[in-house]
């Protein structure tokens, strides 16, 4: 929000429109490059799980990894529950 | 040796293709080389046109790949140098005129004879595309500083990694420079950030390229333009040699343009 007010009132010649033009390719080629394909998503999620089950028991088939967009950012959510802490857990 | 068959492509339509396509032809000849210009952008014809070579067409490409003559027969020699060759696209025909297959054929057989294929690909993601970037060794991806053509050429490096065609080179074409100065144009640092490929050259925007597609003589033959130069620099480029880009604009306080340009500079 802050950020927000500050950019509003910015002079005029400090708004350069290669910065906005920056910001918006940013942000569309996270969502075109993340539309690209489902098996992309499986091979991430297969990757996901197998990391954390070092670390802990997951229930896989309640497992979901998708992307969460918004207008103005992209977040992956990774839903993940866990039925276990392995004891050995954070001890390398 | 083979020769290298690259394909120009960018997704977008309008950002330069075929002018880049017409002046690295002729800059690869002023070096020498055995070039060929293969206009794969079929029911669109207009490599031919920007050469200045409209009125010598005989036969076209797809004549050639359903056999009714031979590559040679046509094959049209350029009238500045006589190691550049065009083959012209159909006009009268769709996209589809050349499969895959028959393209990778072709390029096989015109591999023994040239140095250089330069491929002018049509814009769209399509059929088109993907007949034309098939057998290429090597694809430059043309763009120019603005969103939708960045976008776009950014499909392109996923499709032409899908196809097996990875680390394509960019070529930045209509640089305005004043803009760019007043940070009102995107600049070539913000571009290769976003593509992360690697740049193979930098055009400016110049006046003297409608001049001379209006008369049919490529830029490049007019020593004194810049955009003649950085087309020079281009070829010799493709040739291995190491050009730095701030050759692109003679005179005082170059560097520091360069700067901005770059977008060192703040």
């Amino acid at each position: 929000m802050f950020e927000l007010l500050r950019r509003l009132f910015k002079k005029e010649e400090e708004m350069r429109s290669k910065d906005l033009a920056r910001e918006r390719l940013r942000l569309v080629l996270i969502h075109d490059r993340a539309d690209v394909s489902p098996q992309v998503f499986e091979s991430l999620k297969s990757d996901l799980i197998r990391v954390i089950s070092k670390y802990m028991d997951i229930d896989e088939a309640g497992t979901s990894v998708e992307l969460d967009s918004s207008k103005d950012s992209v977040a992956l959510v990774a839903s993940i529950p866990v039925i276990c802490v392995k004891r050995t857990a954070g001890q390398g | 040796m083979e020769g290298r068959a690259l394909v120009i492509t960018s997704g977008k339509g309008g950002v330069g293709k075929t002018t880049t396509v017409a002046n690295l032809g002729i800059g690869l000849a002023m070096l020498g080389r055995q070039v060929v210009m293969v206009d794969a952008d079929i029911g669109l014809r207009n490599l031919d046109i920007v050469m200045g070579l409209e009125n010598r067409i005989v036969y076209d490409i797809v004549n050639v790949t359903e056999g009714k003559c031979k590559i040679r027969q046509a094959l049209i020699r350029d009238k500045r140098f006589d190691n550049l060759f065009l083959l012209p696209a159909a006009q009268s025909r769709d996209k589809d005129a050349v499969t895959p297959d028959q393209m990778k054929a072709l390029l096989t057989e015109l591999k023994k004879e040239f140095d250089y294929i330069l491929i002018d690909c049509p814009a769209g993601i399509e059929g088109g595309f993907k007949n034309a970037i098939a057998g290429a060794d090597k694809a430059i991806i043309v763009t120019t500083p603005e969103v939708s053509a960045v976008r776009d050429a950014d499909r392109i490096v996923g499709l032409l990694e899908a196809s097996d065609l990875p680390d394509p080179r960019l070529i930045v074409n209509r640089v305005k420079i004043d803009m760019v100065r007043r940070g009102d144009m995107l600049d070539i640092r913000d571009i290769l950030d976003i593509l992360s490929i690697e740049l193979l050259g930098i055009v400016p925007e110049d006046e003297n390229i409608i001049v001379s597609t209006n008369r049919g003589e490529p830029v490049i033959l007019d020593d004194g333009s810049r955009a003649s130069q950085a087309f020079r620099n281009i070829t010799r480029r493709l040739e291995g040699e190491e050009v730095p880009f701030m050759s692109l604009e003679p005179g005082n306080g170059f560097i520091a343009f360069i700067k901005r340009l770059m977008g060192l500079a703040r």
